[in-house]
């Protein structure tokens, strides 16, 4: 222990000067590395699994499980589900994402409130077995390519409003989803950012959520990552599962058709 | 046959219409109309950010696509952008580039968990999309290096007649960006109150003053 202690100042040392030498070149290879050692153990796996028990639960007024629920492929359909959403559904005569979909089967199937879960803030109660759930279902995709259907006119048309919704400006800064996300090899601060206009690759952008965020400990359905998008852009707040998120998803998902989905991701 | 070929045509026209008409997506300008109520629905004010940040002026409704604004469009965003800059109280141009650099390096201001929506409360957010201090190496690259931004264009002294001309335009751009480009993704900071002159000053000071580190 007594010899170890100069020898890991020593790499702290190196590693803190070759951080800041590198830092310009290669910050986005910094933090990749950063992440494979995360991922090494990546603490989405703790929600993955509390999902899974979730959708097998009999739970709810009605005392029944998740089980039957028809995320896209047919009732209790899991694997593959993911990398299709958001789609049509004609029982509900929508378009859905995962989340909305989600509030659908927890309050025909369980009986849960969808609007009062819709209304409580991210990481409290219901929406803490919402993360469990996305975290799950996610990841029953993983390796999957993105998919999205665009056969129905109503997903069409929900693609042609999340593409409007994408390069509306507004608020006191004038930001739109494209100012940082139209262009290639941009970054806020060290943060790169991808280009959401087109296919930005596999296991990025729409590719890579939910994900587990590492500075927060918290899984991040993509609900709230486009919920804390809308904070940054300094718009109002966002409904949960409102027409613009499902048409930004669509918007996204269908840019990102063949990306491979790594989500749960880990992200810093 | 020549009869013939228009009622060919005249069915195709037909049957693009009844296929459009089953098909169901709307045309463009319906389109267009649905997102603005889509967006509007899908918000609600929360703390100081009000819907009516939801309202776009001509320069944001016009920079909402991917097609730039026609060229008429584009100039009169820019007219009346320059028109609305307000140039400094007693020709003051320059304030202390230490207090530049904090607010070049603070992010803060005008989201919904932020309690006031005054300039007092704001960074200027610069290092979010500059690199500007060579010393800082986490900036970003959506606007372009102001690494030696002074120095690059002559700027020897704050006062120097020479150097009145960058002086100003700097001061204007920082006002409204959108007075010398109609799109720019820079933010207004003074037409839009995001930032006080006196903070614009010390700005100011870290972009342009030969004291600054930023030109050394």
């Amino acid at each position: 222990m007594k010899n170890a202690k100069p020898q890991a100042l020593a790499a702290a040392v190196l590693s803190l000067a070759m951080g800041t030498a590198l830092a310009q070149k290669t910050a986005a290879d910094g933090i990749a590395e950063y992440r494979a050692l995360l991922a090494d153990g990546n603490p989405a796996e703790l929600f993955e699994a509390k999902g899974e028990d979730l959708w097998k639960t009999k739970r709810g007024p009605k005392n029944a499980s998740l089980q039957a629920c028809d995320l896209g492929k047919g009732p209790g359909i899991v694997k593959g589900a993911f990398v299709e959403l958001p789609r049509w559904f004609a029982d509900v005569q929508k378009v859905q994402d995962l989340e909305s979909r989600l509030l659908t089967c927890m309050s025909q199937l369980q009986g849960l409130d969808a609007a009062l879960i819709a209304k409580t803030p991210f990481g409290k109660d219901e929406q803490r077995n919402m993360e469990a759930l996305v975290a799950w279902i996610s990841a029953e995709s993983r390796g999957l390519r993105m998919n999205l259907p665009q056969a129905h006119a109503q997903e069409q048309q929900s693609f042609e409003l999340g593409r409007r919704a994408f390069f509306f400006r507004g608020g006191p800064m004038d930001f739109s989803c494209a100012s940082c996300h139209g262009e290639d090899g941009k970054r806020i601060r060290l943060q790169d950012l991808p280009n959401l206009t087109k296919n930005p690759g596999d296991g990025v952008g729409f590719a890579a959520w939910p994900a587990y965020r590492v500075s927060s400990g918290e899984l991040w359905s993509m609900q709230r990552r486009l919920n804390d998008c809308f904070r940054q852009q300094r718009f109002p707040y966002p409904g949960y599962g409102s027409d613009i998120t499902i048409a930004l998803a669509v918007y996204m998902g269908v840019n990102a058709k063949g990306a491979e989905s790594i989500a749960p991701a880990i992200k810093r | 046959m020549k009869h013939k070929h228009i009622a060919v045509a005249g069915s195709a026209v037909g049957l693009a219409l009844l296929v459009a008409g089953c098909a169901s997506v709307p045309d463009a300008a319906e389109l267009d109309a649905q997102a603005l109520a889509m967006i509007k629905s899908s918000f609600r004010a929360e703390g100081i950010a009000t819907m009516d940040r939801l309202e776009q002026d001509l320069g944001q409704k016009a920079c909402s696509s991917e097609a730039a604004p026609s060229e008429a469009v584009a100039r009169q965003i820019e007219t009346e952008a320059l028109a609305s800059i307000k140039w400094p109280a007693n020709g003051q141009y320059v304030g202390d580039w230490r207090e530049g650099e904090k607010l070049a390096q603070n992010g803060r201001g005008m989201t919904w968990t932020d309690k006031v929506a005054l300039p007092t409360a704001n960074g200027a957010n610069c290092y979010n999309c500059h690199q500007i201090g060579k010393q800082e190496v986490s900036f970003g690259t959506i606007g372009p290096s102001l690494y030696n931004y002074g120095k690059l264009r002559g700027v020897k002294a704050i006062d120097d007649p020479a150097s009145a001309a960058i002086v100003q335009y700097t001061w204007g751009k920082l006002w409204n960006s959108k007075a010398y480009s109609a799109c720019s993704n820079m933010p207004r900071f003074g037409h839009m109150a995001l930032l006080n002159e006196e903070q614009l000053r010390h700005v100011m000071a870290l972009l342009l003053d030969p004291k600054s580190p930023v030109n050394q």
